[in-house]
Parts: C-alpha cells; structure tokens; sequence
C-alpha cells in the first residue's frame, strides 16, 4: 500500500466516531431512497406485469340485466379489441362454524371456463365445471383466512334461495389485486371476498339467461378509453349504468396507485434532506480537517504530489464515510424494504414475490449517497490542491475577530467571559452556525411531521365513527328496495333502530370541469349516518338545492351560490341544474348530500332506500346474524364496530413502527450535527479552553463553552423546525389526499414539545460526550503542539 | 573555477504586497551555485533566505527575475512543471521536521519513494541516518532530532540533485544539532547531492563550502572557506 493510502486509513479509522456520525446520517437517506423508490418502482413493475400477462381490462362498467345482443354492438365500437360480459352480484354465505354473514362479491364465469380477460390463476384446486350448477371458486386469501379447501362446501344465499355450493379451488385475479368491502375502511380477508361461479348457473338463479351485469373491455393499445367510455354511458344508460370507469377508477388499482404515489413523495421529500445534511456535515468536517493538515498538504505538495493526488487524497477520505454509510443504507434499506413488502402482503395480493429490488436502485441509491460525500467534500479539497507550498507549511494567521457594534452591545449588558465567546465565535461562523441550526431543525421538522399523524387519525376516526356513522350495521341490497324494506329491518332480531338512505350516481358539471359523484339523498333527522361539520353539528340536506364536500366543491370550482349541472344516471336519471347551497368538511369521499323529498320531487317517485342503517341490542347478535344469512335480496352487511376496532388496530401498529422509524431518523440527524459540531468546536478551541483552564477556570466552566454554544444553535433551531413541519405536515396532508379521503391536518402543542425534546436530548448527549473528551484533554500536551 | 553551476538567478525578486505596504523580501538576487557543494545561508532574520530557498525548490514563485536550474529556466514553469522539478530533483528538511504524524519513519520516507524514479529502499535511508533501529516508530514517539534525521532521510531518500534545509537545527539542542549536521555532511560527501542550509548559527559556517550572506533582500556578501570544520569540531 502506498505510504499515502496508509495515512487515508489512519485518518479514516482516527475519525470513526465523526465519520459513522455523518455516515448514518447519509444511511438513512440512502435506505429510505433504497426502500421509497425500490419499492414503489417494483409494485409499479410487478402490476404491470401481472396486468399485462392476466389481460387486465382497460374499462369497467356495471349496468342491470342487459340483454346479449348489446355486446356485439360494443365489439365494434371504434378501439375495442375485446370484450368481456359477466353476470355479477352480491351475496351473503353462511360457512360452517361462522356465526357471521359474509359478504363476497360474485361474478360469473364464462361457458368457455377460462375468462378472456382478468384472467385469474388458478392457486389450488381446479376451476368450476363450466355445466356445473354447485361449484364455486374463492380468492385465494378470502379462502385461507376462513379456512376454505377444495372440497369444502358451504351455503350461498343467492336471490333469495340458499343453495349449498362446494369449493373447487382458489384463484388471484388482477381486478382484486386489493379488496376491500362495502362500508369498509381497510381490507378485511375474512369477512370479503370474491367467488367466481360458472354463468350459466348463476344467470339461472339471478334470471340472467341471455343478459349480463357487467362488462370488462381492453381497449386497442393506446387507444383513449374517453370516447368509449362516453359511448357505452349512452348504450348502458337505460339499463341503470353508473357509468363506465377506466382504469384509473377501478377500486383496487385505485388503491395501488395511491400507494405508489405516497412512496413516491416518500422519496422527494425524506432523502434530499438526508443528504443534504450529509453535504453540509462532511463540508464542515472535511473544512476542519484540512485546515489542520495545512502543513501536511503543503509537505506533500513540497515532495512532488501533484495537485490531483492531494485533491483525491481528500475525496478518498469522504469517499470511505460514504461507503460506510452507502453500505449501512443498502442493508437498513434492504430490511425496510423487506419489512414492507411483508405488510404490503397484508394488503395487496400478487400472485408472485416481486418485491426485490432492482439492482438499479441500489446503484442509484449508492452513487448519491457518494454523490452527496463529494459534493460536501469537494471544496476543501479544492482548496487543499490550491494551498500553495511555502504558505501551508507557515502558520495560518490567527482568524480575525473584528469588534463590532454586536460586541459593544455585549460589552454593555456584561456577559461572562465564557458567554462572550460563544456569541463571537456564532458570529465569526455564521453560516456554519446557520446550516447547524437548518440541520437540527430538520430533525424537528421530521418528528413534527411524521407525529402529526395519529393525531389526525384520531380526527378522522372520530368524525367518522363516532360523529357520522354511529350505526352499529348497515344493509346492502342489490337493487333499490321500497320503503317497507325498512319496516322489515325494523322487525330483525335485535334491531333497535332503522333508517335507511338512498345513492343515487350523477356527473356534476361546472363549465369545463367534470365529475363523477354518488349522490346521498338523506332524509331530515336521521340519527344514524349523519353529516356533521367540522363543529361537530349535525346537518341536515338542503331541501333548495344541493351540498357538496368542500373538496369536491374545489374539483368543481364551484362555491355557494353557484348552480353545477346534474346529469343523474340509473335507474333515476334526468338532469337538473342544482344551487350549491351548503359546503361541508369530509375526510371520507366526495360527498354530495340531496334531501330525500327533494329527490322523490325531481325523479317524480317514491322514496326508495339503497341501505339501511341499523343499531342492534348485542345480545340477539347470533339471531340476528342467522337471519341475515337468510335475507333476500341483501346484497351485503357491514358490522361497523368491527370496522372501526380493525381499523384502529391496524393503523397503530403501522403508526407505531413509523413513529419509531421517524424517531430513529430524527435522532440521527441530531447527532450528525451536534457531535460533529461539537468536536470540531473541540478541535478549533483546544488551546483556547486550556488556556482557560490553566488560568483557573473550572472544568464546568470551561465545558459550558462548549456545550452552551452547540445547545444555543439547538434552542434555536425549535422555532424553525416547528414552522418547517408545519409546512412539511401540510405538504404531506395535502398530497396523501385523494379522491378516497382526506387528511385533517392536526398538529397538537404535544407533537411540538415531543419533536423538541427528542432533539434536544440527543443534542444534549452528543455534546457531553465530547465534553467527557475536553474533561481529559492534556493541557500540557495541549499547549505544546504548535498549530 | 570550472565548477558546474545548478542554480543561477538573474534580478530575482519577490514582493509582498499586504496592502498597506509593500514588503521586497527579495530585492533583485543574482547569485550561483555550484554542483556538489554545500552552501549557507547567513542573516538577520527577515532578510529573505527562507523566501529564496522556496523559489529554488519551486515552492513559490518570484515575482520577477529569473532562475535557472542547470538550463532551465524555472521561472517559466507553471505549477504542473514545478511540482514535476520538485518531484524529481529537490529534497527539502524544514525547521520543523514536517513529518506526517500518522505515518511511521518507514511510511514517511515511502511517501518520497512511491512518488520517486530511481529512490533508494526506504530502510537503506533510513539507516544513512542512523535510524535503522526506529523504523516502525510513529514520530510521537521520536525526539526532535531523530524527527529531523527522519526528515532527512526522507529527502534523500529519493537521491535528489539538490538538497534545501530551512533551519535544519533551529529547534534542536547543540548535541542533536551536530548529529543533524553530520547526516547532512555525509549525504554531500557520499551522493555529492548539492545541499543548501539555511541558519541563525554562524558558527555552522564553518563546515560549507561557501557562505552567503543576506540583509534586506539582498546578497550582501559571499565567503568561501579554504578549510572546512567538520561539524563534531564546530563549538554551539
Ligand atoms: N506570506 C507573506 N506575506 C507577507 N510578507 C511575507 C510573507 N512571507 C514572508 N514575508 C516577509 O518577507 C520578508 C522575508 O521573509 P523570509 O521568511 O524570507 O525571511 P527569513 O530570512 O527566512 O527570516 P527568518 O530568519 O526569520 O526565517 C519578511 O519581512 C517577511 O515578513
Ligand atoms: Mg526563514
């Protein structure tokens, strides 16, 4: 090795405790670049696979019993290459052993067996005989998480009649990539799920023979799916279409897309900051020491190294604190990533193990972190090739601390001698002093910003549960049902109270601006769904006109006083100019809230109801479980209660592991910037405290030098790092908000005072440990050396 | 004399220019120096030697006049020319030794002979200086003058035309001080390297071949011994 590759090592082993300091730092930014952008790049991948291989449809639309022939005619429509007409519907099943009704979505199976598009793969077991009329297949995880084998029988209520059905295997399909039930917030394996039956069974039961519920297109390649989709909107329109979705809406694609898009803001937001501070940690640290090594630079350069050895000997040393650090972040990201995959398993079920990262990200991932070192590094080296010879090996003049106005004002208001040194030397380094403080107040901006979330949490769970929906169950049918319906709920075991609603499906148009909503027609009064604002009042629907969510009032560009133009679709439709005439705030959806006489007004018909809200005396559960497995006609039911304590358990165990990630960054960033800090204050004053030492100062009072100057920057920095997560909080809230929910931001006084103390405390331990180095330091040895 | 000249100047100045005042820390310098000898530099302190034993060995540059190395002239060499002259010809001990503290003696004489052409093995440099025994020492752990001799080695260890010392002895007692100066004589005798030491003691005159003596920038005075002393008889 060469004798100036032994002295890189030295120096390199020497500074472990600034380098794994600064290197973890960069670590994190590497793995969450590594787990953020890994990831979201191979669920992208890995979807786009699957789509491509199991011929996932491009357009979706749900109509009611449309006759056969209707399928040809959108054959030929222009950019359709394929066409695929299903028999669908909701339905209960009573399974051995589980008190519970559970709904799945049912959806028929073409005479061929295999369907042409969304094709399923099949897990165990076989696909139903197409001739068959009591075989049924399940997706896999529904079928796991109750125990379901090939073989297996169980009861299905279809239509009113109950028929006993035998599992003949368990498929995965694209179209139920993620699934999640009707009424619910996170999927539930359990108590949704999918069975596919062969047609011509179904269709017999459901009295569809010769008509379809559902059709699923592919469109030519790069064809525009607007023109077909308006096209089939005006073909299904009689036949109660709620109009033609493209992929974009599909439910379970929706859901994958959000996910992609939050990781992706994962990986602009967190990294950058990382390796940013990175830049500036290893520029302050590789600053000091080159500063140090004048004479050695100037020796080097006196023996013939040219100025690109002693440039690179620089970068070699900031090149070795990042490919610790980069190795670190290719580990930790590695874990995270593995650790990710395994909770994404919980939510979205692909048929194969996609989630390894691509040895692209780690490359990516690995040069920045580089990248970031040499950035940092890349000055002082510079400057370190540019020291000319005679003058390194000269002692630099001592800095030069001019008395200003600041000092004068000092002076006036008597401050210690100590103090007085501190104040000087943030003033003599402003923007070292400067960038310590950004850093540190990132580390609070980043506790700010990821704590704020539970609380919002609790927002949402509260408005959502115990203000809006305070129902114990509600009853999905698959058709409008008449009023008695609601007398009928009334007369189930246990039922205390019954209310029902009605959904009605529209596209709201505003000058060029479009959308499709679901429309609640409510009835005024009602105690069980309720729209409440954000004081917590209850409101009832305009009987003048319509209201609307404020986000969608924002899509819509409308606001009070102005009329959007209603184009109702279904089996109620007609269009209608409606006055916005009330704004409400909803973290659910993008409602829009019609009242119920209004309704039957417009549409000229009685009042009808789509659900049915109910609360229930717990102890007639198991009887009135019993019942519903038998209901006609219902399509579905949700227990809400189950709903909110699923929901809960499993957004705090992920806010729990966040939170502690979240932590974890925080306190290494602190670290990174006050122990650095620190011993370089240490190294540049060396002299200075031991002549305060030698003069009779105590050691307390010598150390209160160094940990109050690195303690003021921290104090300082809370106001900054409040204010930033603030703005971070706000960025995140807005941009984790979709057409699906929103994001209360909520950011309580405790979030604020925990993000300071964190920081606080590990800026606090960081300096005492080098304080603890300062209590050792030779003051004869110090005095000594010559610098 | 038919002695062959390595070093030659013509006018040579240097100007530090502070802002407020101008210093001429060398004020037109026209000198020679012969190959093989070793020559002193004598004078009160802020007098220049130190600033003209830096242009010599190309650690700075004049600000007019010319120097010549053989017959280059080493004015005219940018930077990437005079760290090349460095590298291949000069071998510089300073005042204070200069050695890289984390490297052993070992390591820092490598650090001349990885970048060198033709260097002797770092363990023959080592023991020309008597240092042998201390090869693996860290220079912590060496006193000052076998710090210098160290320094020392590593200069020749490289065989260097030209050997420039900036007050080789400065920081060393008068025992250490002629040991330094015995290494630096038998180097002159042994390679014939030409060898340049500046000092602050005059009584070390008297082992060079010639004396140059400086005041305010400028060669005041040029004194050649017809006997040189040997160091062990020079009195501190
Ligand atoms: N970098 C510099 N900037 C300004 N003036 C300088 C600089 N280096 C040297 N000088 C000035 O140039 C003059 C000559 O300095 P030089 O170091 O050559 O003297 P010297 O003879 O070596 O003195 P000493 O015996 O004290 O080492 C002095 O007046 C000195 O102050
Ligand atoms: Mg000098």
């Amino acid at each position: 090795m060469d004798a100036l590759d032994i002295k890189l090592w030295r120096d390199f082993k020497r500074l472990w405790a600034q380098s794994l300091a600064i290197a973890l730092v960069m670590a994190a930014g590497v793995a969450v670049l590594l787990m953020s952008f890994g990831m979201s790049k191979a669920l992208d991948e890995t979807r786009d696979t699957y789509y491509e291989r199991n011929r996932f449809a491009d357009v979706f639309v749900d109509a009611r019993s449309v006759p056969m022939s209707m399928l040809a005619t959108i054959q030929t429509l222009e950019g359709v290459a394929a066409a695929e007409a299903r028999v669908t519907t909701h339905a209960t099943l009573d399974i051995d052993g589980k008190s519970r009704a559970t709904v799945v979505y049912v959806n028929s199976l073409p005479e061929t067996g295999v369907p042409l598009l969304n094709v399923p793969i099949l897990r165990r077991g076989t696909l139903p005989d197409p001739n068959a009329s009591d075989q049924v297949a399940l997706n896999e995880p529904f079928a796991k998480a109750n125990d379901l084998w090939p073989g297996d029988r169980l009861a299905i209520n279809l239509n009113g009649t109950k028929r006993e059905v035998t599992v003949t295997g368990w498929l995965l399909s694209p179209e139920f990539i993620y699934t999640i039930g009707p009424g619910s917030l996170i999927p539930d394996d359990e108590d949704y799920g999918i069975l596919w039956m062969p047609e011509r069974a179904l269709a017999a039961v459901l009295d569809r023979t010769g008509a379809f519920d559902n059709l699923t297109l592919k469109l030519r390649p790069g064809f525009d799916p607007k023109p077909v989709i308006e096209e089939l909107d005006r073909l299904l329109e009689p036949y109660g279409s709620w109009g033609a979705i493209d992929r974009t809406e599909q439910v379970s694609n929706a859901f994958i897309d959000g996910e992609i898009n939050q990781l992706k803001t994962l990986a602009y937001i967190l990294p950058p900051v990382f390796l940013g501070i990175t830049v500036f940690l290893v520029n302050m640290v590789m600053g000091r020491i080159v500063t140090l090594e004048r004479t050695e630079i100037g020796l080097l350069k006196a023996l013939g190294y040219t100025n690109l050895d002693v440039c690179l000997h620089y970068l070699f040393l900031s090149g070795l604190v990042a490919a610790v650090g980069v190795v670190i972040g290719w580990a930790a990201g590695s874990w995270l990533s593995f650790g990710l995959a395994k909770l994404y398993a919980n939510f979205f079920k692909f048929p194969y193990l996609i989630y390894n990262v691509s040895w692209n990200t780690y490359i990516v991932s690995g040069l920045l972190g580089f990248a970031a070192a040499t950035f940092g590094a890349i000055r002082s080296a510079m400057a370190a090739a540019r020291l000319s010879p005679a003058t390194a090996m000269s002692p630099p003049a001592p800095p030069r601390f001019k008395r200003s106005w600041i000092d004068r004002a000092l002076a006036a208001v008597r401050v210690s001698q100590p103090t007085m040194m501190i104040l000087r030397s943030l003033i003599r380094w402003p923007i070292r002093a400067a960038m310590s403080i950004l850093g540190m107040a990132l580390a609070v901006s980043i506790l700010v910003s990821s704590n704020f979330f539970p609380d919002s949490l609790d927002v949402i769970i509260d408005s959502a549960f115990r203000q809006s929906n305070r129902q114990h169950a509600v009853l999905f049918f698959n058709d409008l049902m008449p009023e008695s319906a609601l007398e009928e709920a009334r007369r189930l075991p246990g039922v205390l109270q019954a209310e029902g609603q009605q959904y009605l499906t529209a596209v709201f148009r505003k000058d060029h601006y479009e959308k499709r909503v679901v429309v609640e027609a409510r009835r005024p009064g009602n105690d069980l769904s309720r729209v409440v604002d954000t004081n917590g009042q209850p409101i009832d629907a305009p009987t003048d006109g319509v209201m609307l969510s404020r986000r969608l009032a924002a899509q819509l560009h409308v606001g009070v006083g102005d009329t959007v133009e209603a184009e109702f679709r279904g089996t109620r439709h007609g269009t209608f100019e409606l006055p916005v005439t009330a704004l409400i705030t909803q973290y659910f959806g993008l409602g829009a809230y019609l009242d119920q006489g209004m309704a039957d007004r417009m549409f000229q018909q009685s009042s009808q109801t789509s659900i049915v809200n109910v609360t229930l005396d717990p102890a007639f559960d198991e009887a009135f479980q019993e019942r519903l497995k038998e209901l006609p006609k219902l399509g579905g039911s949700a227990m809400m209660i189950e709903n909110r304590e699923g929901f809960q358990e499993t957004i705090s165990q992920n806010i729990l592991i966040t939170t502690t990630i979240y932590v974890i960054l925080g306190v290494l960033i602190t670290v990174g910037v006050a122990y650095n800090g620190a011993r370089i204050q240490l190294s540049e004053r060396a002299r200075e405290l031991a002549s305060l030492r030698i003069l009779g100062f105590t050691r307390a009072e010598v150390g209160f030098i160094l940990v109050g100057e690195i303690m003021l920057l921290a104090l300082l920095a809370q106001p900054l790092g409040w204010w930033l997560g603030w703005a971070i909080a706000k960025l995140m809230a807005e941009s984790f908000t979709s057409d699906l929910y929103a994001i209360p931001l909520v950011l309580k006084p405790a979030t604020f005072s925990q993000a300071s103390l964190v920081v606080l405390g590990a800026a606090l331990v960081s300096v005492l440990i080098v304080r603890r180095q300062l209590d050792r330091l030779n003051l004869v040895s110090v005095m000594k050396t010559r610098e | 004399m038919d002695k062959e000249i390595v070093f030659r100047t013509e006018d040579l100045t240097k100007v530090y220019d502070t802002g407020e005042v101008k210093v001429y820390a060398l004020a037109g310098v026209d000198l020679d120096l012969f190959a093989g000898e070793l020559t002193v530099l004598l004078g009160p302190s802020g007098s220049g030697k130190s600033t003209l034993l830096n242009i010599l060995g190309g650690l700075d540059h004049a600000t007019s006049g010319k120097v010549w190395f053989h017959d280059r002239e080493l004015t005219q060499l940018r930077d990437r020319g005079l760290t090349q002259f460095r590298r291949d010809h000069v071998g510089f001990v300073f005042q204070f030794y200069n050695l890289v503290p984390s490297l052993t003696a070992r390591e820092n004489v490598q650090l001349v002979t990885d970048v060198a052409r033709d260097p002797m093995r770092p363990e023959e440099a080592l023991e020309r200086v008597g240092l042998a025994h201390r090869i693996d020492h860290f220079p912590a752990e060496l006193s000052g003058g076998e710090q210098q001799r160290v320094a020392i080695a590593r200069a020749v260890a490289k065989r260097p035309e030209i050997l420039l010392c900036d007050e080789p002895t400065g920081a060393l007692d008068s025992a250490t001080g002629t040991q330094v100066l015995e290494v630096l004589r038998g180097v002159n005798d042994e390679l014939g390297t030409s060898t340049v030491v500046i000092t602050h003691n005059a009584e070390i005159r008297k082992m060079a071949h010639r004396v140059l003596y400086f005041q305010d920038g400028k060669l005041s005075r040029v004194e050649t011994n017809e006997h040189r002393l040997s160091p062990a008889e020079i009195v501190w």
